[in-house]
């Protein structure tokens, strides 16, 4: 349903080895909303999303998240995934030995739980995805991120993203390092699992995915804290001028 | 109840450790001696060399020390006095399934060996204490001349095979646990295949310890004659007591010109078993031996499956996993002798610790100053899941000609919170998040199992990874 609030964050901080690194964060994501989050290495955009899909390293020192009603800081990361948040990591992790087609299988059903699809249906979904991804059928006997390129580790996020069917994505920079056919298939992937009904969170350094995948609110991070908010033509003057016009501190 | 308890705080959660209510129609008293060995022999009717060779293998161990390497401090836990060296539960071996006592029946059911066989074995040697209970073969194998029997029938029925090849690949003064096999050893499997005969299926036997005290110290003894092939596949349980027990077998694989033996071997024994295992093959010309072998349960393993490669162009494969839980010492590895030209080894070594556990791997690569252009391949990796945890690594290498190509690869590595956070990221609990590491870890292993064994080793790993998150 449109309109229904997914994300709610009131007044984050978070720390990592005491040093503060969100300042006071505010953002609401409702159903059917696309949010560009932007800004330069080291403001915080990373640790947001590792923060809300609860990595053991951040501590929240103050605020509140709130997912679907729930508070999500009570929850453990794999109560997130299995209550509908995704992340697309930034950095992979590989599992040797761990074949693709098995951890999809598995993943899916620890996430999508009664809702899962049996066997069959599993391999129609599995197939329509990758080839809405281009990705060819040996993918499956790899293992989990082993020896994956740069672009291979970002499709198979998508892919994960696919088949999840999750209310809330958040995208850690998978634009980076892709090509340009690479960044459309992404693209792509990211918008057919776009629904009036999810949310989508995505982290970016540059404004060209926002050309692939329309952004309804694009949001600057600076220090930890946003600087501004507006809509898709913000990234464009981002991209145009650079981050420094909007920094607080030196304006 | 009180014994229950102790029991598994001894040994932690053990999925296999229930037992029967101890029903034997012999039960020789604890201890060892000359005479036990003797009565041993003459209880079983065995011919004459038989006996002998008991009685000689009983006095070198008597007067043998203990090996001076390996876990020495465990070793000299073994209280030899306090150990039953024969017991039979069953007057005789059975042929049906149904003719099983119940009780024995009950504990086979619950381990799922008749429904295996029935699905994809092609025998199945149960043993059950000493003596082999229940034993089958599908007939078409019958009719190709192939022999699986338990080991003391097969010395009934054909002890001039038996006294051909008993004791020439480990002779009983190898080590110690050899020379206690040797004088007290009871049941274990006797195979031979046929020249040519091709054996399609897997044939396997499962070994069990019932009752408290008790050493097994089952022989195993297969000859592949040439260009014939074989898959044979052990399991070992035993239930959980507070007081150990020792597991002590031997294996001789003889694998004749251009013959293939694979030997796949998980062991699961409780965390109380003592597991001193001599397992050697010799492979003649264009033979090849796999040993494929896993070690997860026991309270320490000390075996280090061996190929003598003595034909031209031989072939060797140890694949192993150990995995070494709280107050478990897996000393394992593997020992390839190059003794003909043109011969060629693998060695793959996986061990995970984890809670304070510790692995071992012990291997030994030997070529002979006049085999010419072998090739040795070692790769070890080990997997440390706690900073409690210890992995050990003692290769050696002795090239005495210089046309052999060798290459060693050794890697230690802990799971990072990174990893297990992606996972967990995909839904997964910590715990599952590990099991998926883990099996990973030890999938190289895995896929050269027959798939049953696969699912009951990824589902054993899960279940050990249950429970450890602090």
């Amino acid at each position: 349903m449109a309109d229904q609030m997914i994300l709610r964050i009131k007044n984050l901080h978070v720390s990592i080895e005491d040093t503060e690194i969100l300042r006071g964060l505010d953002l609401e994501i409702k159903a059917g909303e696309t949010h560009a989050l932007m800004g330069r290495n080291g403001s915080g955009k990373s640790t947001l999303a590792n923060v809300l899909m609860g990595h053991p390293a951040y501590e929240i020192t103050d605020g509140t998240i709130e997912f679907l009603g729930e508070d999500l800081t009570e929850m453990e990361p794999w109560e997130r995934a299995r209550a509908g948040l995704f992340l697309s990591f930034q950095y992979p992790q590989a599992v040797p030995g761990l074949q693709v087609g098995n951890f999809l299988r598995k993943s899916v059903q620890a996430i999508r739980g009664e809702n899962a699809p049996g066997a069959r249906d599993f391999r129609a979904e599995l197939n329509a995805a990758m080839e809405e991804l281009d990705v060819d059928k040996q993918f499956l006997g790899r293992y989990v991120n082993d020896g994956f390129s740069g672009g291979e580790k970002k499709r198979f996020e998508i892919l994960q993203l696919l088949l999840s069917k999750p209310t809330l994505s958040v995208l850690d920079e998978t634009d980076s390092g892709l090509d340009i056919d690479a960044l459309q298939t992404v693209s792509k992937g990211i918008n057919a699992a776009a629904t009036d009904e999810t949310g989508c969170l995505i982290i970016t350094h540059y404004q060209r995915i926002l050309d692939h995948v329309k952004p309804s609110h694009v949001h600057i991070m600076i220090d930890g804290k946003f600087v501004k908010t507006g809509g898709a033509d913000l990234a464009i003057q981002v991209e145009e001028k650079g981050y420094e016009w909007l920094n607080p501190d030196t304006n | 109840m009180a014994e229950n308890t102790e029991a598994r705080d001894a040994v932690g959660d053990y999925r296999y450790g229930f037992h029967d209510p101890e029903n034997h129609t012999i039960r020789f008293d604890n201890g060892l001696s000359e005479k036990v060995v003797r009565d041993i022999s003459a209880l079983k009717n065995e011919p004459e060399w038989m006996t002998e060779i008991r009685v000689k293998a009983y006095n070198h161990f008597a007067n043998r020390p203990m090996p001076t390497w390996g876990n020495m401090s465990m070793l000299e836990e073994i209280d030899f006095e306090a150990i039953t060296y024969f017991l039979k539960s069953s007057d005789q071996t059975e042929n049906s399934w149904d003719d099983v006592p119940d009780d024995i029946r009950n504990t086979f059911d619950r381990l799922g060996i008749p429904e295996a066989e029935q699905k994809w074995l092609s025998g199945v040697t149960a043993q059950y204490e000493s003596e082999a209970v229940y034993h089958s073969i599908r007939e078409d194998l019958e009719e190709q001349g192939v022999i699986f029997l338990d080991m003391d029938s097969g010395l009934k029925e054909y002890p001039e095979l038996v006294k051909k090849w008993f004791c020439t690949v480990v002779p009983y003064a190898d080590n110690k646990f050899s020379a206690l096999n040797t004088a007290v050893w009871s049941g274990g499997s006797f195979i031979y295949v046929p020249k040519g005969v091709h054996v399609e299926m897997p044939v396997q036997a499962y070994f069990r310890i019932n009752a408290k005290n008790m050493g097994q110290f089952e022989r195993t003894l297969i000859i592949a004659d040439e260009g014939s092939s074989i898959h044979y596949v052990e399991g070992c349980t035993a239930p959980t007591y507070s007081t150990d027990s020792l597991h002590s077998a031997v294996v001789e694989l003889i694998a004749l010109p251009g013959a293939y033996i694979r030997y796949s071997t998980v062991q699961n024994w409780s965390a109380n078993v003592y597991n001193l295992v001599t397992k050697r093959a010799v492979a003649h010309e264009n033979a090849t031996v796999e040993w494929v072998d896993g070690n997860i349960g026991s309270k320490l393993t000390m075996k280090y499956p061996s190929v003598i490669l003595k034909g031209e162009g031989a072939h060797a494969e140890v694949i192993s996993v150990a995995y070494s839980g709280k107050g478990q010492h897996q000393d394992a590895g593997a020992k390839i002798h190059h003794l003909a030209s043109n011969t060629t080894s693998k060695i793959l070594s996986k061990s995970i610790s984890k809670d304070g556990g510790r692995g071992s791997y012990r291997g030994m690569v030997q070529v002979a100053r006049k085999a010419e252009n072998c090739k040795v391949n070692v790769v070890c990796d080990a997997l440390i899941l706690d900073k409690d945890s210890r992995s050990d690594t003692y290769p050696t290498m002795e090239i005495a000609n210089p046309t052999c190509r060798s290459e060693h690869e050794a890697s230690v590595s802990k799971v990072s919170d990174d990893q297990v956070f992606y996972l967990m990221a995909r839904g997964h609990s910590e715990e599952e998040a590990l099991a998926l590491i883990v099996n990973g870890f030890f999938e190289p292993f895995t896929r050269e199992l027959p798939m049953e064994y696969a699912v009951e080793l990824n589902k054993l790993m899960a279940l050990e990874m249950e429970g450890s998150i602090g």
